[in-house]
């Protein structure tokens, strides 16, 4: 690792704080002094929660988990932006060195109805898992394993579905989006199975399950104004929405209706 | 039937009616330009054009039949669109209740987030465009078939032509968000295709706004009159 810098710097923090889903909430400021420039956000909020604890107040409830950029759990808007100034990173993978001393940082959690608040920045995104159990799996022979490679999928396939993979589930698309839609998201879980062999058999009524259990969360509709596209973390392409409403238009045409039970098993209501 | 009714729930659909019924608008805002651009070869081109649109189809149709048949379309293409317009709209704010504190806009253009007011302005417009020229109810000198008099006397009001300059800005830049969203809803993309979208958008929308701002403009420095 490079030279680490010592000269800290103080922040001025306006955080959304909510005690629990039904309560309201407000806009509370705290001072984040001593802030190293090489933490990442979520090690300064440690910071920020460890000396609240102290003091006898309630630490800052935010998700996190690996902290590696890879889990999708961790996400706030921060300055009006999903994962904060940085592209293409996740909010534990934002260092605190691309802030200035002095700064005023305002940090709030997703908005989405779909998304509704558990407490302060933490969300509830199982709409995002109810999504993926709408048409997320493929349909495969029991019995021995077939020979690795027996089934021929051309680079440019492969390589279009691990793009669409790289989808970590943040809901940083969602957030960002003025219309509150999951689009992004559900375009890169429709075309990470249905660009290649293996997820052809289900491929239209995957389509039409998702996008169906997509609308009855409450999700919005796409106006294309790409803001998912600017904030994600994988920098997954708007190319995906086109692609999922070119296969939902198919799908409609072929007559796939949305299959029996989709879209009624709302949790957030 | 009932299918129909069933998809138009969903909001991809409602994307595509937008998309479709937007590109009959579109063809129609464009030979709308288009042709009154004879308006600066004089008096009589410009009202022979008017009158051969009511000769459209002959023979197969009759004197002004064509005409209502796409007047028709037309009328059905708008009320879809306005219809989903104000639908996704509604769908789209109850999914976003609230905002956040701080904003900062990404990727979205000022195109992109007046859609339904640069919509809401147009169709004010074309009501009163009809009511102006095309029934001559709010005309000061209206006559039934002089449709160059009545250009050029319309256009005479800088209020009136004000109004026009502003509602066809408005057109602009409803028409370059619209124009290649269109493809984007339809799913027509693609690496290749991406680029050519957007510089599409911008030349259509140049060139349909700024025709029809010139019309106004030249009625008012006397390069039409």
């Amino acid at each position: 690792m490079g030279g680490t810098s010592s000269a800290t710097m103080n922040l001025k923090l306006h955080v959304w704080r909510q005690s629990g889903p039904q309560s309201g909430g407000e806009m509370v400021t705290y001072e984040a002094r001593d802030v190293s420039p090489d933490m990442s956000f979520l090690e300064m909020l440690d910071v920020v929660n460890e000396r609240l604890i102290e003091a006898g107040n309630e630490p800052i409830a935010f998700d996190h988990d690996c902290r590696e950029g890879i889990c999708g759990m961790c996400g706030m808007m921060i300055n009006g932006v999903a994962h904060g100034p940085e592209g293409g990173t996740t909010t534990c993978q934002l260092h605190m060195r691309h802030f200035e001393d002095g700064d005023e940082v305002w940090i709030e959690p997703w908005r989405s109805a779909a998304f509704p608040v558990v407490k302060d920045l933490v969300v509830d995104r199982s709409a995002f898992d109810r999504i993926v159990s709408a048409g997320g799996y493929i349909s495969v022979n029991t019995g021995s394993a077939p020979d690795a490679n027996e089934i021929p999928v051309p680079k440019v396939d492969a390589d279009q579905a691990f793009d669409a993979a790289a989808c970590i589930g943040c809901g940083a698309c969602v957030a960002q989006c003025p219309n509150g839609a999951a689009q992004l998201f559900t375009s890169a879980k429709v075309a990470h199975l249905g660009v290649l062999p293996q997820g052809q058999p289900e491929r239209w009524q995957r389509v039409m399950d998702m996008v169906t259990q997509m609308e009855a969360e409450g999700f919005g509709g796409c106006s294309n104004h790409y803001e998912c596209e600017a904030v994600c973390p994988k920098e997954i392409s708007t190319d995906f929405i086109a692609r999922m409403n070119r296969d939902y238009l198919k799908a409609t045409a072929k007559g796939r209706k949305a299959s029996p039970g989709t879209g009624q098993s709302i949790g957030n209501g | 039937m009932g299918w129909i009714l069933d998809l138009y729930r969903s909001a991809v659909f409602k994307k595509y009616v937008m998309a479709v019924t937007g590109m009959m608008l579109f063809g129609f805002v464009l030979s709308h330009m288009t042709g009154n651009l004879k308006a600066y070869a004089g008096p009589e081109e410009f009202n022979h054009y008017a009158e051969g649109l009511r000769e459209l189809g002959k023979p197969i149709f009759g004197h002004g039949q064509f005409l209502w048949v796409m007047r028709t379309g037309l009328l059905i293409a708008v009320g879809l669109h306005i219809w989903s317009a104000f639908a996704l709209s509604k769908h789209n704010r109850e999914a976003r209740p609230e905002r956040y504190v701080r904003e900062r806009h990404q990727k979205s253009t000022y195109a992109s987030r007046t859609m339904i007011w640069g919509g809401v302005i147009v169709l004010l417009f074309v009501v009163y465009h009809l009511l102006h020229l095309t029934f001559g109810t709010v005309h000061a000198d209206f006559i039934p078939g002089d449709v160059y008099h009545n250009f050029v006397v319309g256009f005479q009001s800088p209020v009136i032509s004000g109004f026009y300059i502003l509602a066809n800005v408005a057109l602009g830049f409803h028409l370059y968000h619209g124009l290649w969203s269109m493809f984007q809803s339809l799913g027509w993309n693609g690496s290749r295709f991406n680029d050519l979208r957007k510089k599409f958008a911008v030349a259509f929308a140049l060139v349909i706004s700024v025709a029809n701002i010139s019309f106004p403009i030249a009625v008012l420095t006397g390069a039409i009159g």
